[in-house]
């Protein structure tokens, strides 16, 4: 830690949202010139590290320290003045103005109290031909692809604060040649000495730009090491975090697998979202999907599911081809999906329950034949029991239930339909460990009814306990699948580690 | 060529071809004398429209304008025939009013997060009240500095003449031309239009600007207001309704994006002349009814907006797919 400055440390750095320790005793620095990656899945704390940085929190414990002496960081515009800049994952540019004014806004030179423009394009100018970018300054930012949009959001960064750089996840929207011109700019950056701290899901990414890995987990710092001294496997171990318990899997594995796979997806994908895939599922089947964050897990799921219309490649129902564009069409096809994020995608907290497990039916059958109360009432009295889903009354906001029980919600509304596919994504998410046993029980229960499953999750543990056939995913490719016996803990850690080198298009 | 531009060429043609059509069927048209009343009959609906521009421009609404422009009128006729007040002193206590009622409009708006359509529109029914709490009747205002600026005009070749309230506003254009593209406040507007919350991480002062651009809009209704009082010699409380509609048509028949952020102050104003040019057709036809005009300018919003969006869209695609996508 002495042999090379630190220029920004913290030092037990700790947050708390109401009862919530998003934070806890977080040891993070960069040093100048030396390009830091910080890891960690959702919700680990890496966001609310940074937002502590550039001053958007105040933290509730802990020390921030620049160049050796603690400072204060009030708000973003005294982290800029500190030199801390941060550029977001989606880029925050303003497309409709051109991009001389998009590296000046709020600071433009002015002559007699007018902007002087000329002398703000050559400046614009000048900034850009630092990182060899000649654009034409004058004209607007959104003729422009979103990598260079990106590029310009950090020469305004850098040309603003110059000493750190924060970048949050800029390679998310990138492909592999945008991703290069970005890394040529980072490398630029560090050879003049800034700190640079990157935050990203691609592992391949971290060990070729980054000196140095910190790992959070559940607001803890997991670990932290030279990129060198760390391989992958021990990486991924440090993010996931699992203690490799053996899991106690029954016979359901060792189910032969179904003759017939009446579903089959050939070659499905979307530039920019997921690489070409095949995926084959039986009925009575449960296929797990791993892989960390950013993988691609849930963009599969959203192709499948027709929320992002495939690009390329073909779906094929009992022998038939069918074509799947829109989430109508999936439903009319007998899938359903769970998503990922409950709140913003799933339930509708201000409906009862009965309301909410009705949702999908409902719009199965159209908008003039309304479902009768009376039947309503049945079916969600019948899913309540069926599920177990704790609550005093079916006519309750289903707001006021714990995650658990709305996750079991929305699987009453999918199931409601009477589906033969259905897409889990992240059904264990946030809910409480006493549910989790819970949901993987219902998971195997609707197996042996018959159902196909699709299961996506981060809790490698429990895809080996429920899958029959494990698809492993990295950097937005579909990496193979493991079945039978190959399913275990250590195998699919394995696989998400090693090394490819293979890029998706 | 840049498609932002391409909506205010589209107005400039559609102006142009309109006027070649009125030509033909009215030779008579071509004449100083309907230029200049062109000007003159449309100075409070092309003032209160550069308000409006730049309203639209940062994504918001003002639909207060019209009742605003009746109370200034009521006020001024109160102010200078009940209370002797000359009418220089007046108009600047309407202009503080007016100025000081967007201000706390545009307040309202940013720091109570309050969609600035309410919150106008509040503005709206509380102006048009005021009003009535005046006067209820319509007061004529007979006063010399009233005739004098009245009697203010250039005489141009022909007979048309240049009045003193068609000059103010080809002023306030150029101005608001001169605020929008060279000033940090216009850019501020933009960026606003553009991105908010952006425009707030890049250190654009937004709220001072959201107040600014309200305060501004007042201001402007205000000036309309006094405009259409020299025009009609009166104050009616009943005046003017529905000119913010009027306002807000012609910016966006000149090209301006409802949404925000995309737009020029110079297309209003053909905006604005194509709406009187359609009048002007009416009154030289003599038979048609007067609501015609809404007919054509309901017919060329609808065409605007499907052109926007059209627009809109090709430019996604074309961002959508640049580099081997």
């Amino acid at each position: 830690m002495t042999d090379k400055a630190n220029v920004l440390a913290v030092e037990g750095i700790g947050k708390s949202f109401v009862g919530f320790k998003a934070l806890d005793g977080v040891d993070f620095s960069i040093r100048a010139g030396e390009v830091h990656a910080l890891l960690g899945e959702n919700g680990a704390g890496k966001s609310t590290l940074i937002k502590v940085l550039t001053g958007v929190h105040q933290p509730d414990a802990g020390v921030i320290s620049l160049d050796g002496q603690p400072v204060h960081v009030r708000d973003t515009h005294h982290a800029q003045s500190l030199g801390i800049g941060t550029v977001y994952q989606e880029v925050n540019l303003l497309p409709n103005m051109s991009v001389a004014d998009n590296l000046f806004i709020g600071r433009q030179p002015t002559r007699y109290g007018f902007i002087d423009r000329r002398l703000m394009e050559r400046r614009a100018r000048e900034v850009l031909a630092q990182y060899d970018l000649h654009l034409d300054v004058a004209s607007d930012l959104s003729r422009y692809s979103v990598a260079i949009q990106q590029l310009v959001a950090i020469a305004r960064a850098v040309d603003m604060s110059g000493r750190i750089l924060i970048l949050d996840e800029p390679t998310a929207s990138l492909d592999r040649h945008e991703v290069e011109i970005l890394f040529a700019m980072i490398r630029r950056l560090k050879a003049r000495g800034l700190g640079i701290v990157f935050i990203t899901h691609f592992l391949d990414q971290v060990y070729e730009v980054c000196d140095h890995v910190t790992v959070l987990r559940n607001g803890k710092l997991a670990g932290s090491a030279p990129t060198s001294e760390l391989p992958k496997l021990d990486l991924v171990k440090m993010m996931l975090g699992r203690t490799l318990a053996v899991a106690t899997h029954g016979d359901r594995r060792h189910r032969p697998p179904p003759e017939e796979r009446q579903l089959s997806f050939k070659g499905v994908g979307r530039s920019r979202s997921i690489a070409p895939f095949d995926l084959d599922i039986g009925e009575g089947e449960v296929i797990g999907m791993a892989g960390l964050l950013g993988s691609g897990r849930t963009e599969t799921a959203k192709l499948l599911f027709g929320i992002d219309a495939a690009d390329k490649g073909e779906a094929w129902i009992d022998g038939r081809a069918v074509r799947i564009r829109t989430p109508q069409d999936a439903v009319a096809l007998g899938f359903g999906l769970c998503p990922e994020d409950r709140k913003s995608d799933g339930i509708i907290g201000d409906l009862s329950i009965r309301e909410n497990i009705a949702l999908a039916l409902q719009a199965h059958r159209g908008w003039f034949n309304r479902l009768p109360k009376r039947e309503q009432t049945a079916m969600a009295d019948r899913f309540v029991k069926a599920l177990d889903i704790r609550t005093t009354d079916i006519e309750k906001p289903v707001k006021l239930l714990s995650g658990g029980n709305q996750q079991k919600v929305i699987l009453a509304r999918w199931l409601a339909t009477n589906p033969r596919f259905l897409i889990l994504d992240e059904p264990t998410r946030g809910i409480d460990v006493g549910a989790h046993a819970e949901i993987i029980t219902l998971i195997n229960e609707l197996c042996d009814k018959g159902l196909a499953l699709l299961v996506i999750s981060s809790e490698i543990d429990e895809i080996v306990a429920y899958s029959n056939r494990v698809v492993v995913l990295r950097d937005r490719t579909h990496l193979g699948e493991l079945s039978g016996d190959e399913i275990t803990t250590s195998n699919i850690m394995q696989m998400i580690a090693t090394e490819t080198g293979e890029v998706p298009a | 060529m840049n498609t932002r531009l391409l909506p205010l060429y589209a107005t400039l043609l559609i102006c142009l071809i309109a006027y070649a059509a009125c030509l033909i069927q009215f030779p008579a048209m071509f004449s100083t004398r309907v230029a200049g009343n062109l000007l003159t009959d449309n100075a409070f609906l092309g003032i209160a429209a550069v308000g409006m521009t730049f309203v639209i421009l940062s994504g918001g609404i003002d639909l207060s304008v019209g009742s605003v422009i009746a109370f200034t009128g009521v006020l001024l006729a109160v102010l200078i025939t009940q209370h002797g007040v000359h009418p220089l002193v007046a108009f600047a206590v309407a202009l503080a009013i007016t100025t000081a009622f967007g201000a706390a409009m545009g307040i309202i708006i940013h720091y109570l997060q309050v969609p600035a359509f309410i919150v106008t529109l509040a503005g709206m029914f509380l102006a048009r009240g005021m009003c009535f709490v005046m006067t209820t009747d319509s007061i004529p205002i007979d006063h010399p500095f009233y005739a004098a600026l009245q009697g203010v005009f250039y005489r141009l070749p022909g007979g048309g003449r240049l009045t003193f309230i068609g000059c103010l506003m080809v002023a306030v254009f150029v101005v608001g031309m001169i605020i929008a593209h060279f000033s940090k406040f216009g850019s501020y507007i933009y960026a606003i239009g553009g991105n908010r919350s952006s425009a707030e991480l890049m250190g654009v002062p937004v709220a001072r600007t959201t107040i600014g651009i309200y305060a501004m809009s007042g201001f402007l209704s205000g000036l309309s207001g006094i405009v259409f009082s020299l025009y009609t010699s009166a104050g009616y409380s009943l005046a003017t309704v529905g000119v913010e509609l009027d306002a807000i048509a012609a910016v966006v028949i000149g090209g301006t994006l409802l949404t925000g952020g995309v737009g020029y102050v110079a297309g209003t104003f053909v905006g604005v002349i194509i709406q009187g040019l359609i009048q002007t057709y009416i009154v030289f036809d003599g038979t048609l009814s007067s609501w015609w005009t809404k007919i054509v300018v309901g017919v060329l919003l609808f065409s605007f907006i499907g052109l926007q969006r059209v627009l809109v869209v090709l430019s996604l695609r074309r961002s959508a797919a640049p580099t081997g996508g």
